[in-house]
């Protein structure tokens, strides 16, 4: 390398563009993980919100669902895009090239929260599609916005749940890990029916869990009047820290033993 | 060697645990050279890569990459890579991997330019999870290459690979070396290490044991090697000048030894009956299995 020349870097605007895009690809790609991210939520969305329309006290299914199945769908590329992803591609040594490699490490991390929101806002429009087409729902186009954006960004905080997972199970384990987690909490968070619904302790539990919040702010974007999105927003913004320090912590050890 | 020095090992020690795999190494990368790094399995040999890498650090002592600190990107944007384990995703094609590879460095190669080094041209829009294993481990290596890198790093890279893939590899490393890149590798094929490196370093139990062209390692250890059926006794053979060591490998004698122009009228009058002789120059093999059990 001769020294008048002056050291040229590469666009980091780029590289983290095209990381992005190919770990959306990446995903996209491995019909196990696209398939059921896409239409499983679809398929709930529709037969419960669509297909057996009972209404919930006052409120239509075919809206209230459409915000809770939005998070539930949102939740899953994080957990098993993100956790799965990087538990196996710590196992097959890949991150360790990637380490290797000039690719500044943030990049990595960044691509899987950007495709995570990448597939949040296919789910998004995938549901919001059918609740406008076949469940005659009604929104501001405001509410429509404010409640993408909140479906969207809110898998961030479950990408930092996938990223504690990932970095500390291997990939087998991390898959087992996710399906013990990413249901039963969707579940007990009322996404799939309001928390009003279940006996008193069962109600009490409920804010112990981030997707519970997740399920508050995206009922309060899309017009309903429940919970408190200001404290939901706190709660989620301390889970991510809570899960983002631990997984760093547990990074942190696995490179430098 | 006048060569700058592009990375070094400065004493560097790594523990795991109870394990001390790797003992005060020192060693200078030149520019342009070849650096082969032999040793028995778990001696260090990826102990050692890992420190210039940057994916493992130096318990005591340290290693420099382009008088950086490894771990620092600006030192990485010099070298490329090739594991022996690191399986890209199996949805991404050849070419999508290359390409992001290729904006990791400042002036990377055209991307037609890197597949065909590494034969992948007619692969490019293949996805990775359908390549033969051979073409896989080809992928890896366009890796290493599209950034045009000043030092490349590569850890067994010819593991599996049959005889024509392995020779079809060296070739290209050859290229290469001849635009000055300098290659580090390890491998278990003495045979490689003795077509493609300037210098053999040799690790045993975490310390370097020699280092030095394979030639003078060949020669350190001497001699040449005679094969032949007699009917003479291991003493009596031994005796003879000039020989090292005998060896009976069944109906045959292996003896290692030095002058060989005087050695042989003595050995055919000692036994007229001799048969079947073969000489042969010693192998790097011989000479570095003879130098792990010295150090040993």
């Amino acid at each position: 390398m001769s020294t008048n020349t002056v050291a040229i870097r590469p666009s980091m605007a780029r590289i983290y563009a095209l990381e992005s895009w190919l770990a959306f690809v990446q995903v996209l790609r491995a019909p196990a993980f696209a398939l059921p991210t896409l239409l499983f939520p679809l398929a709930f969305y529709a037969l419960f919100g669509l297909v057996l329309p009972t209404r919930i006290g006052s409120m239509a299914p075919a809206h209230y669902l459409l915000a809770t199945y939005g998070a539930f769908a949102a939740m899953g590329p994080a957990l098993f895009g993100f956790g799965v992803g990087l538990a196996m591609e710590q196992q097959m040594g890949w991150l360790a090239l990637k380490r290797a490699s000039p690719m500044p490490i943030g990049a990595y991390f960044a691509s899987k929260v950007a495709m995570a929101m990448l597939f949040a806002l296919c789910t998004t429009l995938l549901l919001g599609s059918a609740a406008v087409v076949f469940g005659k729902v009604h929104m501001e186009v405001s509410q429509w916005l404010l409640l993408t954006a909140v479906l969207v960004l809110g898998a961030i905080p479950f990408c930092a749940l996938g990223l504690l997972i990932g970095s500390l199970a291997k990939a087998q384990a991390a898959v087992a890990v996710v399906n013990l987690i990413y249901l039963p909490m969707s579940v007990l968070s009322g996404l799939w029916m309001p928390v009003k619904m279940f006996p008193p302790f069962m109600q009490d539990l409920a804010p112990m869990l981030p997707a519970y919040h997740f399920g508050v702010l995206a009922l309060n974007a899309a017009g309903f009047k429940l919970g408190n999105p200001g404290s939901a927003l706190l709660a989620l913004i301390g889970f991510t820290i809570g899960f983002t320090a631990l997984a760093l912590y547990a990074q942190r050890r696995r490179w430098s033993p | 060697m006048s060569r700058p020095v592009i990375a070094r090992w400065q004493a560097a020690s790594k523990r795991f645990g109870a394990v001390l795999a790797l003992d005060r190494f020192s060693l200078d990368i030149h520019a342009g050279e070849v650096l082969a790094v032999l040793g028995p399995n778990g001696a260090g040999k990826t102990t050692a890569l890992g420190l210039l890498t940057g994916l493992i650090r130096a318990s005591s002592g340290h290693t420099e990459l382009f008088g950086k600190d490894p771990a620092s990107i600006e030192a990485r944007r010099g070298m490329g890579v090739m594991l022996q384990t690191g399986d890209p995703p199996d949805t991404l094609t050849v070419a999508e991997h290359v390409r992001l590879f290729s904006g990791y460095y400042p002036q990377p190669r055209p991307l037609a330019e890197t597949l065909a080094m590494a034969q992948l041209s007619e692969l490019a829009q293949r996805r990775y999870g359908v390549l033969s294993g051979g073409q896989q481990r080809r992928l890896q290596f366009a890796l290493a290459i599209c950034g045009r890198p000043q030092l490349l790093l590569v850890d067994e890279p010819t593991t599996g690979l049959d005889v024509e893939a392995r020779r079809s590899f060296w070739q290209v490393l050859r290229g290469l070396v001849a635009q000055g890149t300098a290659v580090v590798l390890t491998t278990h094929y003495l045979e490689e290490a003795d077509a493609l490196a300037d210098r053999v370093a040799l690790i045993q139990q975490g310390r370097l044991v020699a280092l030095d062209t394979p030639l003078a390692i060949k020669s350190r250890v001497g001699g040449q090697c005679l094969r032949f059926r007699s009917t003479l006794s291991d003493p009596s053979l031994a005796q003879l000048p000039g020989v090292l060591s005998v060896r009976r490998d069944g109906s045959h004698f292996e003896l290692r030894a030095t002058d060989v122009e005087r050695l042989l009228p003595l050995l055919l009058a000692a036994d007229p009956g001799l048969r079947d002789l073969t000489i042969s120059a010693q192998s790097l093999e011989n000479a570095v299995v003879d130098l792990i059990k010295e150090a040993a």
